[in-house]
């Protein structure tokens, strides 16, 4: 009998900038191929890091250096988790102007949010919104894309 | 006639067409964003009306804020009354396209040969 890999679980903190994510996401690659993801699969998991990160630093905590995002990330053959916390006051998403709009195509914002929801089986912002849980389920993607 | 800078290469084609490749497999990071901005805004000011093509060839990973950039080049191309065409992107960049509806506001081509024609 073949027995499961183990579940990789990985945690990195940021400050004013992503220096250090394209390695995490790195290993995180390395995580899903070892446990069987797709490479369309580990784009998908990857762009939602990069953008979840991004969010945090530019939006969250406005470039401040003093603050930190926290990024975790857990792989196992099933799904995968992925939590990013900035130390900002938080948003509602619901207020993100749909970029889709016809009238909102060339406005140059908004578009994170909108592809980590469409790569992601779950995702879920922990009031007062500084927080953002995600998952990818195998087999589970959201119906969007 | 080719000029090389930090971020993309130029290829002035025959046909006036301004040719730009990406030197970044991974264009991400927000710094590396504005530079890649920033050289092709050079780009785009050099030429009168410009018909720049971007070719994604070697590039396998974008993130919104890239999006965001290409908008940007965009909306400088069209107010010098220039066009602006992509080609050659991954399947995986072009879904991103398509979820964000960007497909519909960019001239997409397969290879770069097809963007030319017309052009």
């Amino acid at each position: 009998m073949n027995a499961s890999p183990a579940p990789y679980l990985g945690r990195v903190q940021f400050g004013a900038t992503t220096e250090g994510l394209a390695e995490f996401e790195a290993e995180v690659d390395r995580a899903l191929e070892t446990h069987g993801y797709q490479d369309s699969e580990a784009f998908a998991i990857r762009l939602a890091i990069e953008e979840a990160v991004a969010n945090g630093i530019q939006h969250g905590n406005r470039r401040d250096p003093a603050k930190v995002v926290d990024l975790e990330c857990r792989v196992d053959s099933d799904e995968v988790f992925v939590a990013v916390q900035d130390q900002g006051e938080g948003f509602d998403p619901a207020a993100v102007p749909d970029p889709t709009a016809e009238s909102n195509l060339e406005i140059p914002s908004g578009r994170g949010i909108m592809l980590m929801g469409a790569y992601m089986s779950e995702i879920r912002y922990v009031p007062p919104g500084n927080r953002v849980e995600m998952r990818y389920r195998r087999g589970a993607q959201s119906e969007d894309r | 006639m080719s000029a090389g800078t930090a971020r993309i290469n130029v290829r002035n084609r025959d046909s006036g067409v301004v040719q730009v490749g990406f030197a970044e497999k991974r264009i991400a990071d927000a710094l590396m964003i504005q530079q890649i901005g920033d050289e092709i805004g050079k780009v785009v000011d050099g030429e009168q009306k410009p018909r720049l093509l971007l070719s994604f060839r070697n590039v396998d990973f974008l993130s919104s804020a890239a999006l965001s950039m290409l908008i940007g080049v965009n909306t400088r191309v069209k107010a010098k009354g220039g066009k602006l065409r992509l080609a050659e992107i991954k399947p995986d960049i072009y879904q991103m396209f398509k979820i964000t509806k960007l497909h519909s506001l960019f001239e997409i081509f397969d290879t770069v040969e097809e963007a030319t024609k017309g052009f």
